[in-house]
């Protein structure tokens, strides 16, 4: 317990759910971009650009229930507003593209976006500066978000708003960004949002180069954003997280400012949140107010639940599951998806209150299979 | 529509005031004057106009305002005059003028091929405008001396003035009186005698009716540009203004008061119910929206199911939607909610799915496009307090309801063996499981109740907004906000938190435009939960901790 | 409700002996007043019992002194001088007050040595603890208290699966770790068996060698086994202090227990 161990390869030798998920991953990652080059399009493990776009489109929501796992699974707070981080990652990625097309837009204008033209703006507003430069859009990317998750939740956890309360407000939240994102006069093409780019650090967006090099830094991004998750779940401060989870009072007479820990997660987890939508809007190509719609946050609450809490490879695998049915039920009969998600959230909260990772727990438990160990105890928290 | 009720009117006025001997006399009189009327010429039927306004008829209104709003036709070929109402759209009605039989029923078609209007031209509308005045401001009804001095006030000229010097001491009635004697004063402030003018200025000051706002905005730009005729004159056109003004404001901020009452009343409606759910059994219903959609639409198979008596289809509807909702809360806390008490997030995250196969539900069976739910007539229209402030039926009827059904519920919960048993059960469950109370049953029918209300909510919101399969959703979040904002578990703090969430976003509402000043509220709750975590009616202590 | 004991207890006039003073302490929730003007002294070192009966204002009155409750009036001084009326629940516990609560509260889906853990002295800030590594003599030190607590066995469990007295022990366990001046324990042998209490009794006594503790009790028989200085609480304030023969014997105590 105390000798010194990499970090990484202690994490690997606990627990075996992270194994598998970190062994998918890389697996991901060189086959996807291996079925599409190297195999021939009449072979039947060719993967068309298409389908790499897609994979990569759910790895950007695994990355982003990942992030919501951290706050629901360990943090014990459910955020009915984790996607008005995500939107607004992904408004910060979708001003640097809107830039980035410089005067091949539809008016030719130099500077301005072409719905800033439409709608007569004379100059760039004030905060539209500097997304012209890579960097700065990527840093933009962590901090807008981070500094609203720090604004909000310093108010918030500062004067102990919790359970159901928290996330009321959080609903509210994105709530009022969906408005004031939706008004034309606000400054982010309103109604239509972003769109219509043309090419990212000079890559041209639509060439099946681009695209694979999104899919592979998108499958990067979530393998890192699941190791920093870890590491804080797996380090005192991590279990100082559950210990507020289950029993704050506690943890306040111990003498922690239980904030600040709340704080923290809340903090990394709308960063996180923010570099998936970044990763989302280039390979989607549009980013749109509806992104912070409430019932999209409540959707993404769905994907950890189902695929199990507390677990951040669950959330990854719930993430990609839902989605995938999702594409799949939207397209063939539409009308029945709805049923099917309304149907999952009530599926599964009465009868896999642990999601599948749960599930597949329970069933290894029962065929008399070693307990997993490395993972925190999720028991049904009143 | 508008023109039966005119005739039903006016024939009562008339008929009760004159010989019947005599009437029979004058219908004949009018008889004679049709003729002209469907002369070509403008000038014969001005002289036809005039013999008719003179007949002394009962009829003499219904004919000339017939033939002003254009439903007056003459037969191509007999020349017989005849009303025709356009009954459903295409289908008309066409009745005889003077003894007000049915003639017959034509279509839009045939009704062209065979009758043709009595057509007029603006000289003739104003004749007809006069004389109308002038028989209806000596009628004994004062409603319509009311209206019809109004009307002129909106067109004089030197007669109908003259006309209304006569009347107006002869008048009993103080509204009206006054209203004529403003009528005069309009004229008299456009007199070329500067201490007439005077008189009539200091009379007007203070006056709401929009013409007399005109007049005088109107003087004092000619005084103003050039010099007055008496150096008086403009100070006093100033302050004549300025009374007014200040008036128009006070009403407006009284109608804007009443406008933030009825949204108030609107939010309370919809957040009522879900104070129950929530408050009382500390269940999150989210699903909540969607027991208001489903209130609404039972509104609109109500009226689907009794079209011809659409005037009554609230009274069917409200007890229906209760029932309707109510049930269906009923189940969903049978089936759902009792297998999660004491996990609230679980709760929220199943019954959110609920609302989504809700609104999928009534989008496969009702279309999701909006349907229309028929305002009563008893409903439409507004209340004119003074020309400045008038308000609508509906949006006092619904002030009214909410007031009754927040009222309702709290004899209910307080004065009821059913409200007693439900305290029981929240404040000790255990305690009143022992005492023999059916624990399950009682929170069953509370969630039945907190969802019938919801139901009856969305009888009223049917009346007021579109019922479509999104209705709850644009509701679900205000509601919540309501029930947080005013404290959980305490009715009063849900009324006060809906009035105050209601007149603040009228108020904000010209200075920002809706949709900004919703996010400024939003905002505002945001920051006023983080100060007062529990609500404005906050319980303190160790009893608020459980 | 003036203070019958002040003359009985001259000890209060020297400041420097006392470890937390509350002065003229008031609160109310809606009206009812659940602490009534409270004065009360608890010395460096001393094993002090409150008792008295239901809604006496004992839980209230250590919710007050943790911070958890701001008192309407009055101050609560401890040590040198530290209003603990004006600061965090935090910032108290961490100045060295320690707090079992009524209903054993830990952990419970961690492992017993992780509670140990998360209560180990030091190391509140939060990026300390992104890095933290446990020393060998942290580890020691909670190894020792495990086996004060007779937790030893028990290591790996989630403190969950424990019986309601060792989560006693295991709260109290913690309170060691943490290594507070002042401990506030509330009903420490409730559901606990007779020999499971008379250890609690010896420990808590021992404790008391170098830290000042201050026990709610209901058990009677686990007060007198204490033998040391009672306060007896009645309607928010200090009816009786003093030993518990010369408590038992106080008519107006008397009064109150049966009156009940």
């Amino acid at each position: 317990m105390l000798k010194y161990k990499p970090f990484i390869f202690r994490l690997l030798e606990t627990d075996r759910g992270s194994k598998y998920f970190v062994a998918i991953l890389l697996a991901l990652m060189v086959l996807v971009p291996v079925c599409n080059l190297a195999v021939p399009e009449s072979s039947a493990f060719h993967m068309p650009v298409y389908g790499v776009t897609l994979i990569g489109k759910y790895l950007t929501y695994a990355l982003l229930a990942i992030s919501l796992d951290l706050v629901w699974g360990y943090l014990g707070i459910l955020s009915l507003g984790h996607g008005a981080f995500f939107g607004l990652g992904g408004y910060a990625m979708g001003m640097y593209l809107m830039r980035q097309i410089g005067d091949r837009g539809v008016y030719g204008h130099p500077v301005l976006p072409d719905f800033m033209v439409f709608l007569d703006y004379k100059e760039l507003p004030w905060f539209w500066y500097g997304f012209d430069q890579f960097w700065f859009a990527a840093l933009m990317v962590v901090l807008v978000p981070g500094l609203l998750a720090f604004v909000f939740g310093w108010l918030a956890f500062r004067s102990r708003v919790t359970g159901v309360y928290l996330s009321i407000i959080t609903q509210a939240l994105t709530y009022a960004l969906m408005l004031a994102f939706f008004r034309n006069n606000f400054g982010f093409g309103g109604n239509n949002g972003l769109t219509d780019f043309k090419d990212i650090l000079g890559f041209d967006l639509r060439s099946d180069g681009t695209r694979i090099a999104l899919f592979v830094c998108s499958a990067l991004a979530v393998m890192l954003g699941y190791f920093a998750c870890r590491f804080i779940v797996q380090s005192r401060l991590g279990s100082l997280v559950m210990a507020i989870r289950d029993s704050e009072g506690r943890v306040r007479a111990l003498g922690y400012r239980d904030e600040y820990y709340k704080l923290f997660v809340f903090v990394v987890a709308a960063m996180l949140a923010g570099v998936a939508g970044a990763l989302y809007v280039p390979q989607v190509g549009i980013i749109n107010p509806g992104e912070f719609s409430p019932i999209n946050s409540i959707e993404m609450v769905i994907w950890v639940a189902m695929g199990g809490r507390g677990t951040l490879y669950g959330a990854a695998l719930g993430a990609v599951v839902v989605n995938f049915a999702k594409t799949y039920f939207t397209a063939v009969a539409p009308e029945v998806w709805l049923f099917i998600l309304g149907g999952l959230f009530v599926g599964v909260t009465l009868f896999l209150p642990r999601g599948i990772v749960g599930a597949i727990q329970k069933i290894r438990g029962m065929l008399g299979a070693s307990r997993n160990t490395g993972l925190p105890g999720m028991a049904a928290k009143k | 529509m508008k023109r039966l009720l005119f005739l039903a009117f006016f024939s009562l006025v008339f008929l009760s005031g004159l010989d019947a001997a005599d009437h029979t006399n004058s219908d004949s009189l009018i008889q004679s004057s049709f003729r002209l009327l469907s002369s070509k010429s403008f000038a014969d039927k001005a002289t036809a106009i005039n013999s008719i306004a003179e007949s002394g008829s009962s009829h003499a209104v219904l004919v000339l305002s017939s033939i002003l709003e254009g439903d007056l036709y003459y037969h191509k070929k007999n020349k017989n005059m005849v009303l025709v109402t356009e009954t459903t759209p295409r289908h008309y009605e066409i009745t005889d003028p003077l003894t007000e039989e049915l003639v017959s029923t034509k279509s839009k078609k045939e009704l062209r091929k065979k009758y043709k209007k009595v057509g007029i031209n603006n000289k003739l509308r104003g004749l007809l405008n006069e004389k109308l005045a002038a028989l209806t401001i000596y009628s004994k009804d004062k409603s319509t001396r009311l209206r019809s001095t109004r009307k002129l006030l909106k067109n004089l000229n030197p007669s109908t003035v003259e006309l209304l010097r006569d009347a107006a001491p002869r008048e009993t009635d103080p509204q009206v009186k006054e209203l004529m004697q403003v009528c005069i004063a309009v004229s008299d402030a456009r007199s070329k005698d500067p201490e007439i003018q005077l008189g009539a200025i200091n009379e007007l000051a203070g006056s709401l009716y929009p013409e007399v706002r005109v007049l005088l905005e109107e003087l004092k730009t000619a005084y103003t540009d050039s010099v007055a005729a008496d150096p008086r004159l403009l100070p006093a056109v100033d302050s004549a203004l300025r009374a007014t003004s200040l008036k128009v404001s006070f009403y407006k901020q009284v109608e804007n008061i009443f406008f933030g009452l009825s949204l108030g009343s609107v939010l309370l409606l919809a957040a009522v119910g879900l104070a129950i759910t929530f408050g009382v059994m500390g269940v999150i219903n989210m699903a909540h929206g969607e027991m208001l959609m489903l209130g609404a639409y039972t509104t609109f198979v109500v009226q689907q199911l009794m079209p011809n008596s659409i005037e009554y289809s609230l009274f069917v509807a409200i007890p229906a939607a209760f029932i309707v909702t109510g049930l269906a809360g009923i189940a969903i806390e049978r089936g759902i909610i009792r297998y999660l008490y004491g996990r609230p997030l679980e709760t929220l995250l199943a019954t959110f799915g609920l609302s989504l196969v809700l609104q999928q539900l009534v989008r496969s069976i009702f279309s999701p496009l909006n349907r229309s739910v028929i305002t009563p007539q008893w409903m439409s229209g507004s209340f004119e307090f003074n020309p400045a402030l008038s308000l609508t039926y509906n949006r006092m009827y619904i002030v009214v309801f909410a007031l009754m059904v927040l009222f309702g519920l709290l004899w209910l919960l307080k004065k009821t063996s059913f409200g007693l048993q439900m305290r029981a059960v929240t404040q000790n469950r255990n305690m009143a499981k022992a005492m023999g109370i059916r624990t399950g049953w009682v929170d069953a029918l509370t969630f039945g109740l907190g969802s019938g209300i919801a139901g009856i909510g969305g009888v009223a919101l049917s009346q007021l907004t579109n019922v479509g399969p999104n209705l709850g959703q644009a509701y679900i979040v205000d509601s919540f906000m309501v029930v947080v904002f005013g404290g959980v578990g305490n009715l009063w703090g849900t009324f006060f938190g809906a009035m105050i969430l209601g007149i603040t976003n009228k108020f904000m509402e010209p200075m920002t435009g809706a949709v900004f000043a919703k996010i400024l509220v939003l905002i505002f709750i945001i920051l006023f939960i983080q100060r007062y975590p529990r609500g404005m009616f906050a319980l303190k202590g160790r009893a608020a901790e459980s | 409700m003036s203070n019958p004991n002040v003359t009985e207890y001259p000890a209060i006039h020297v400041p420097d002996k006392s470890i937390l003073y509350l002065d003229g302490v008031s609160v109310s929730f809606d009206g009812f007043k659940a602490i009534n003007n409270l004065s009360l002294y608890i010395n460096k070192n001393e094993l002090r019992c409150i008792i008295g009966p239901n809604g006496a204002g004992k839980t209230t009155m250590m919710d007050i002194i943790t911070g958890k409750t701001r008192p309407d009036e009055g101050r609560v001084i401890f040590g040198d001088m530290t209003d603990l009326t004006s600061i965090s629940e935090a910032e108290i516990a961490n100045l060295g007050i320690g707090r079992k609560f009524q209903k054993p509260t830990v952990f419970e889906n961690h492992t017993v040595y992780d509670n140990l853990k998360l209560a180990l002295e030091g190391h509140r800030k939060v990026f300390e603890n992104l890095f933290f590594r446990l020393s060998g003599q942290d580890d020691e030190r909670i190894n020792n208290v495990l086996e004060t607590v007779a937790l030893q066995e028990y290591v790996r469990r989630d403190a969950g699966e424990l019986s309601h007295g060792q989560k006693q022990w295991l709260e109290i366990g913690m309170l060691l770790v943490q290594n507070p001046k002042l401990l506030l324990v509330d009903e420490p042998v409730a559901g606990m068996t007779r020999q499971e209490t008379e250890h609690t009794s010896e420990l808590l006594t021992r404790l008391a060698e170098r830290h000042s503790v201050v026990v709610v009790e209901h058990d009677m028989e686990f007060v007198r086994s204490l033998a040391t200085r009672v306060t007896v609480l009645h309607q928010g304030s200090v009816l009786a202090e003093g030993s518990m023969e010369s408590i038992q014997s106080n008519p107006k105590v008397v009064e109150v227990y049966l009156g009940e």
